[in-house]
């Protein structure tokens, strides 16, 4: 893209840029998003206290001035554990998001460029890979090998793969019977070149819909499974096991701010996400707008 | 339609057996002898050395790692899926007598995100960017967004402390059982697994039914005068209903994922409530069969997808 089309404004990106804006839900999102990545980079001097730091005779206290959103069932402040949280939170849906692309990407490429029977093998492993809960396989396999946050960002990354790998593949197909292809081909291109030229700029605007939607995705099954213990483990805080504590009745009755503000966190930051990538479906495929 | 069928039956049983590998795979994984695995443990316990070394070559762990793989499928095939490391007990009756609840769980909560999904999407469909249809979207990626944990803990705080209208917890009061009081217990449960998986459904049953309105067949039916009602749910309505029906039953699968963590948070005492008590626990075997039914579950409803695709569609018997 030059800065003269962009100038000029009539540019797929600038268009895409305009539609985006036109979409108000996904405006607000993103200003959310950009915040609570911000409140998540600047924990430690927006808290104000060690989210690790256990103070017993502090523990169960309301909110106050010293501790805005109450202390745990330890005095651990949960203010600042919700943001540092946030850290552990956003980087596991960004890892898995990123593992899910790369292998979308390169399978789904290497499906349309081959086909044949490679095509075929790797669509049957996608159908398998979509078809079951990654939750529940997650939760099998953390209770074998036991849970760690690296099993779990690459069981999420390895179950969102399919999604983008058949985008990518969609879009090699309909590339690969294009002229400027053939004549890339003919003068040599091979297919590393293929994919870097021509497959991955034509697949980036879909892909980047899936992306953030693969993001909201993995940041809920995060949560989902720290939440069960089998994801991210004490005394690292997420957003997910800061809940586990309100499994009893008196926590939910008595201590509300122990799982409001958790749950709240999560439950907006993946909606903004959802929101977003809605946002960017529209913008970048008019079609699917109204 | 055969060829179609068989097709898809012959890839399901290839990928059956990949997934039993795969198992197995994990199986080896645990820590651990396998032998504590397979047989019940007063009988480990107090067993001889001269025993155990029998059983061990009987279920043939001393064998190569092929053989026991062989052994550990045909023994699962045959209902025997070994001993659970907690109490003891047959692994398949453990599973067993955790399928009823959820079943009844899975079925009142498809039936209601259903109810819901039907009427909001085909609404969202007629009235395309009407306050209906914005509504409409929001709900679902609100439904999709919220983790159904979160749901859970606002509905206990709200409808059982708050208001005490329905039980938090269990499947059934023991000291005043009866349908009504199953019920009762069941409300909070099925309502929020209905409810998580409300959305999805709604955008496809809303996306179907777009095509379909947009299909020439409707503007004939619109034009020999049939009335809007009769055009949206005799005509466009049936149709839609062939791609929203294989999506509900590939479904089926994320619907147990959601009662997974339902059943934990109201001690509801189904599979998902077993698999993550294994978990906590340790007990490998009970886990391993676990992982064998979600393979067989999750291949059913693939097929039941290809079924359901063929019954109700005959351009795909024809092919």
């Amino acid at each position: 893209m030059t800065s003269r089309t962009v100038a000029a404004g009539r540019s797929p990106a600038s268009a895409a840029l305009r539609r985006f804006r036109s979409h108000p839900a996904a405006v607000v999102s993103v200003v959310f998003i950009v915040l609570v990545v911000l409140a998540a980079i600047f924990a430690r001097p927006l808290s104000g206290h060690d989210p690790n730091a256990i103070d017993l005779l502090q523990a169960r206290t309301g909110p106050s001035g010293d501790h805005l959103l109450g202390t745990d069932s330890t005095g651990r402040d949960v203010l600042s554990r919700l943001l540092f949280a946030g850290r552990i939170s956003l980087g596991v849906g960004l890892a898995s998001a990123a593992i899910a692309v790369v292998l979308g990407t390169l399978l789904g490429s290497v499906a349309g460029l081959l086909g044949g029977w490679v095509d075929g093998l790797v669509m049957r492993l996608a159908d398998v890979f979509m078809s079951f809960p990654s939750l529940v396989v997650i939760v099998v396999v953390s209770g074998i090998l036991g849970p760690s946050v690296l099993t779990m960002v690459i069981a999420i990354g390895l179950f969102q793969w399919p999604v983008c790998g058949r985008i990518v593949r969609g879009v090699t197909l309909s590339l690969r019977e294009q002229e400027f292809v053939l004549a890339s081909r003919a003068t040599g291109a091979g297919p590393l070149w293929l994919m870097r030229k021509h497959i991955i700029p034509a697949a980036l605007p879909p892909v980047s819909v899936v992306a953030t939607l693969a993001v909201a995705q993995a940041i809920a099954l995060e949560a989902t499974l720290s939440f069960l213990g089998l994801g991210v483990q004490p005394p690292a805080a997420s957003w997910g096991n800061m809940l586990t504590d309100a499994q009893s009745l008196t926590v939910i009755r008595s201590e509300p701010w122990l799982w409001l503000s958790p749950g709240i966190a999560v439950a907006l930051t993946v909606l903004a996400v959802n929101f977003i990538g809605d946002g960017l479906r529209d913008a970048v495929d008019p079609r699917s707008a109204s | 339609m055969a060829a179609f069928l068989v097709r898809r039956l012959a890839i399901n049983v290839l990928v059956f057996f990949l997934i039993t590998i795969a198992i197995f795979a994990l199986v080896h994984k645990t820590p651990g002898d396998p032998i504590a695995m397979q047989i019940p443990a007063d009988q480990l316990n107090s067993g001889s050395a001269e025993f155990i070394a029998q059983k061990r070559h009987e279920l043939g762990l001393d064998q190569s790692l092929l053989m026991q793989y062989w052994h550990w499928l045909t023994n699962a095939l045959h209902g025997d899926l070994g001993y659970s490391l907690l109490n003891g007990r047959p692994v398949t009756e453990v599973l067993g007598e955790r399928i009823g609840p959820t079943v009844e769980l899975m079925g009142v909560g498809l039936l209601i995100s259903l109810l819901v999904a039907f009427p909001l999407g085909i609404l969202a469909a007629r009235r395309r960017n009407s306050l209906v249809d914005y509504g409409a979207t929001v709900v679902s990626l609100g439904s999709v967004s919220i983790p159904v944990f979160f749901v859970a803990l606002i509905a206990i705080y709200v409808f059982t402390l708050k208001f005490q209208w329905f039980p938090s917890s269990g499947i059934s009061d023991p000291t005043n059982p009866g349908l009504l009081d199953s019920l009762h217990h069941l409300v909070l449960p099925a309502v929020i697994l209905g409810f998580g998986n409300s959305g999805p459904f709604m955008r496809y049953v809303r996306s179907s039914m777009i095509t379909e309105l947009g299909a020439d067949y409707v503007r004939t039916a619109n034009a020999k005068g049939a009335s809007p009602r009769r055009v949206v749910l005799r005509h466009a309505f049936r149709n839609s209903l062939i791609p929203v029906l294989t999506v509900i039953a590939t479904n089926l699968p994320q619907l147990l994922a959601g009662a997974v963590v339902i059943e934990q948070v109201f001690a509801w005492p189904g599979m998902g409530q077993l698999a993550v008590s294994s978990v906590n626990q340790h007990d490998y075997s009970v886990i391993v069969g676990f992982a064998l039914l979600i393979a067989i579950l999750v291949l059913l409803s693939n097929l039941l997808a290809d079924v359901l695709y063929t019954v109700v569609d005959p351009r795909v018997r024809l092919r």
